[in-house]
């Protein structure tokens, strides 16, 4: 047992290695051609299959399970590259609960869907495995497109716009590309370097210039890249954190939830990483619940999820909540925080149960608690940072009607940077893609092509 | 609790589950531990003449058609009859004989087509305590190239004229073991009846090629580059197997002529089923293969629930669907049923949907929320959507009432009225004015 397991405070190291090793090792393990072959057996290849519509992106599901279960697993992973170019990613972790697995008829039958994740990974990890590319480029069309953001929606338009022949350049405010897939997700969904391999890959396509560090507001602005581009696409994703508007927020080790995802998906090594023995997480939604776990997985000795709605209303699916529970972390719904304690570091969290009024608005009620916290988390949700002024704005966000098309001319935007969506990997893919099928009919007068 | 004790042509067996001649009954070690795991009898896999044995490939010797999640359906062989020498088989068969006075011990037998090389094959086997013998006319490689097996199973006259020498030359009971290499079924079988034989028993293995290597170019199992079409079995050549039994069982030159069931018998529902049209017992092979010996304990249990939940006896149940087996032109077109689907058990996966809208007859409406209806007024009762659908029970037929309007037609359905008297067949037999 490591010596700084009980430590009070935020330290590093509470486990050793070894541990650490164990606790952030692949969480779904990839399948085995054994394991596939049954698993795909049991797809009914339904008509009209209820997972296709489920899926943002509409992956022929029943068609590339087929494909693995007929012994053509890159036909599989072409099909679902076909809809998806970051179907590696979104295999790894979707909500497919909630998505494709949750409308899968199998549930109904037996309450155990197909695993159409597992299966797009078994399909997609093969491809990616033998390196290359396996799109080509049509014929250059002397458009250049501007992309901000290289996440999940700008990978996906730009690898769009480059396969129609269009040459892309994606300007990313990170030293890194990948967006949340890189710095916003729980490391044991995409361990090994995945997220890097996989732009890598995906830029195999050739006719991207990725170029880092360059914030739209800081290092380039919208204006510049309308003159210069004959298109622009905006998907740098929510920048801001909201704040949770409680007394004593600014208390040392009261900190955002990506932020420590972030850190932790960048370390090397996992045993500099503090972490307090008393941990609270604010918030409902899956950057809480990975926050949470991973907060446990580094040793802290209590980890709780304060919600201030009903758990119904989390955010995190009821897969993540399990998951969540199953390692040990402690969900409290129904309440709110009003005051962080502490003398310069945070030493308790103050919450008040909360109520819904008839009117539907949450009430704090008089029922007062406090949880002994030596760090903390916000997760409740992110904003956007740093967006001109000339866009509509729509509850927040950049403003869009149909694939993606903003308030100015030229400009388009998708991923959760633009309104709607629920701010899903999968969901950024498929506002990217369509996005890039509506500039290129507008560059080019060609058919959008589509699937499903 | 059900008797299921077999006397099958004089040949007594504590239930009616043999093992065939194949594999498994190659040895004395095997038999004993088929035995051993309860199995009613065993038919010893086919001895030759005296002599050097046969020899056997050094490569595979086994094709197999597999189904989801590697169910083996079917297995195909090119192995021959034993490749071991006669004295140790019938060395074996004396010991284990000795050792197992309840249960049926038949040795399959296969010599060229001489009557000496047969007169002498019966003499050694008599010595043995044997119950019976069975002819193997069936084999349908290697040996029939050599003018045994099938070679003569598919010529009725030698069948008649081996089978008559056997019942000359022994006074064993005589099973003969048909090939389904052949047009008609029911030629072989009366052949053996003329020829004096006890019993037939059916089906051999079925010509085939299982698959075709698409690296190697050649048929597996693959032997150095080449491959030779094998012998056929289990569960994929039941239908066939049970449609020859049924012919032979309801024809009237062989009608009561026992039958020893063969082919793709892998549960006692099989087994049930070659009984009912007919077999007085069964013969496995491919599921011991499959599963082992110990299949043949849920064959027991499962007939005995079946009868007794019926309460029926054995006897009852052999040949029962026989007089249900008929012509199509006895059908009565008067029978009007229409699929329908239940919707508390409907997953929503819409094959049935796919099926009628794509390869039928239009008649299943998808509605909103993935609902889908049975369109009666469309509906033929073909029962491909029952056929694909993946939950049990969640389609059925539902038989109209005699009376009760076919909303396809219009027209009420009638009393039983047939082929042979429907006035669009122009040899249709006249009702008396």
């Amino acid at each position: 047992m490591s010596q700084a397991r009980l430590a009070p405070g935020v330290v590093p190291g509470r486990l050793t290695p070894h541990e650490l090793a164990a606790n952030f090792a692949d969480v779904a393990p990839p399948l085995t051609d054994h394991e596939a072959r049954v698993a795909a057996d049991r797809c009914y290849f339904c008509h009209d299959a209820p997972c296709i519509t489920a899926c943002p992106t509409s992956i022929d599901i029943p068609l590339f399970i087929r494909q693995i279960a007929t012994g053509t697993p890159d036909a599989a992973a072409m099909t679902i590259f076909h809809a998806n170019i970051l179907g590696g990613m979104c295999g790894r972790v979707c909500p497919t609960e909630t998505l494709c697995e949750g409308a899968c008829v199998r549930m109904e039958a037996e309450g155990k869907p197909v695993a159409i994740g597992a299966l797009q990974r078994y399909a997609t990890d093969g491809l990616m495995a033998q390196g290359a590319h396996p799109f080509r480029r049509a014929v250059p069309t002397g458009k250049r497109i501007a992309v901000v953001g290289a996440g999940p929606a700008g990978l996906s338009a730009a690898h769009r716009l480059a396969a129609k022949g269009h040459d892309v350049t994606i300007y990313e405010a990170r030293p890194k590309p990948g967006g949340l897939n890189e710095y916003g997700i729980a490391s044991y969904k995409a361990v090994d370097g995945f997220a890097q391999a996989e732009v890598e890959w995906l830029l195999g396509i050739g006719g991207i210039t990725l170029r880092h560090d360059q914030r739209l507001g800081r290092d380039i602005t919208l204006e510049s890249l309308r003159t210069e581009y004959d298109a622009v696409f905006l998907g740098m994703g929510l920048g801001g954190v909201n704040a949770l508007r409680a007394e004593g927020e600014e208390r040392r080790n009261v900190l955002d939830a990506v932020s420590f995802i972030r850190d932790l998906r960048q370390a090397s090594d996992l045993a500099t990483l503090p972490v307090g023995r008393d941990v609270v997480v604010i918030g409902g939604g899956m950057t809480a619940v990975d926050a949470a776990v991973q907060a446990k997985l580094l040793g802290a000795e209590n980890v709780t999820i304060v919600y201030r709605r009903d758990q119904a209303q989390m955010g995190a699916s009821r897969h993540e909540q399990d998951h969540a529970t199953g390692s040990g972390v402690r969900i409290i719904c129904n309440a709110a925080p009003v005051k962080i304690h502490g003398n310069g570091a945070v030493v308790e969290v103050e919450f008040a149960y909360t109520a819904i009024d008839p009117d539907g608005g949450l009430r704090l009620t008089g029922d007062r608690f406090r949880l002994k916290a030596d760090q903390v988390f916000r997760a409740i949700g992110q904003r956007l940072d740093g967006v001109p002024e000339t866009l509509a704005l729509d509850g927040g966000k950049i403003g869009i009607a149909g694939p993606g098309r903003t308030s100015i001319p030229g400009v388009w935007a998708g991923g959760d940077c633009a309104a709607g969506g629920d701010d899903l990997t999968v969901t950024a893919v498929a506002e990217g893609r369509d996005a890039a099928e509506d500039i290129d009919a507008h560059l080019t007068g060609r058919p959008v092509e589509l699937p499903g | 609790m059900a008797d299921l004790r077999s006397n099958f042509v004089g040949i007594k067996s504590p239930n009616p589950f043999w093992l065939a001649s194949a594999p498994p009954t190659d040895k004395e070690y095997n038999v004993r531990r088929a035995f051993q795991a309860g199995w009613g009898g065993v038919v010893w896999k086919t001895l030759g003449s005296e002599g050097p044995p046969v020899v056997n490939v050094n490569g595979p010797r086994y094709g197999v058609i597999h189904g989801p999640d590697r169910r083996v359906l079917g297995i195909n062989n090119i192995e021959l009859i034993t490749d071991r020498p006669l004295e140790v088989n019938l060395r074996e068969i004396k010991s284990v004989k000795r050792d197992y006075p309840d249960r049926a011990l038949v040795i399959s037998l296969m010599v060229p087509c001489d009557e000496q090389s047969w007169r002498d094959i019966l003499a050694r086997i008599e010595d043995t305590g044997a119950d019976g013998v069975e002819l193997n006319f069936g084999c349908p490689h290697g040996m029939s190239e050599r003018g045994m097996g099938s070679a003569v199973g598919q010529v009725p006259e030698y069948i008649e004229m081996v089978t008559r020498w056997v019942k000359q030359y022994s006074r064993m009971p005589c099973i003969v073991k048909l090939t389904p290499n052949i047009t008609d079924v029911r030629k072989p079988a009366e052949a053996a009846m003329r020829g004096g034989a006890d019993a037939v028993s059916l089906i051999n293995t079925i010509n085939s090629i299982t698959s075709v290597d698409l690296d190697l170019f050649a048929p597996q199992p693959t032997i150095d580059g080449k491959g030779a079409h094998g012998g056929y079995c289990g569960p994929a050549v039941k239908p066939i197997a049970l449609n020859m039994v049924a012919e032979i069982a309801r024809n009237p030159a062989t009608y009561g002529l026992p039958i020893s069931g063969i082919g793709g018998v892998t549960t006692w529902r099989d087994a049930a089923e070659f009984m009912a049209l007919g077999a007085g017992t069964v013969q496995v092979c491919t599921a011991a293969m499959t599963y082992g010996f110990k299949v043949v304990q849920e064959m027991i249990s499962g007939l005995r629930d079946y009868l007794d939940s019926h309460d029926m006896a054995m006897s009852d149940l052999i040949g029962r669907a026989v007089p249900n087996v008929t012509d199509w032109n006895q059908l009565n077109l008067n029978y009007v049923t229409k699929a329908r689907i239940d919707q508390d058990l409907c997953i929503k996966c819409g094959r049935c949907y796919a099926a009628c809208e794509d390869t039928s007859h239009q008649a299943i409406a998808m509605k909103p929320g993935r609902v889908f209806e049975v369109i009666e007024e469309e509906c033929v009762a073909c029962n491909l959507c029952l056929d694909v659908c993946p939950v049990e029970n969640c389609i059925d037929m539902r038989e109209l009432a005699v009376g009760e309007m076919d909303l396809r037609t219009g027209i009420r359905r009638g009393p039983y009225a047939n082929w042979t008297t429907h006035p669009n067949n122009p040899m249709a037999v006249k009702a008396a004015e």
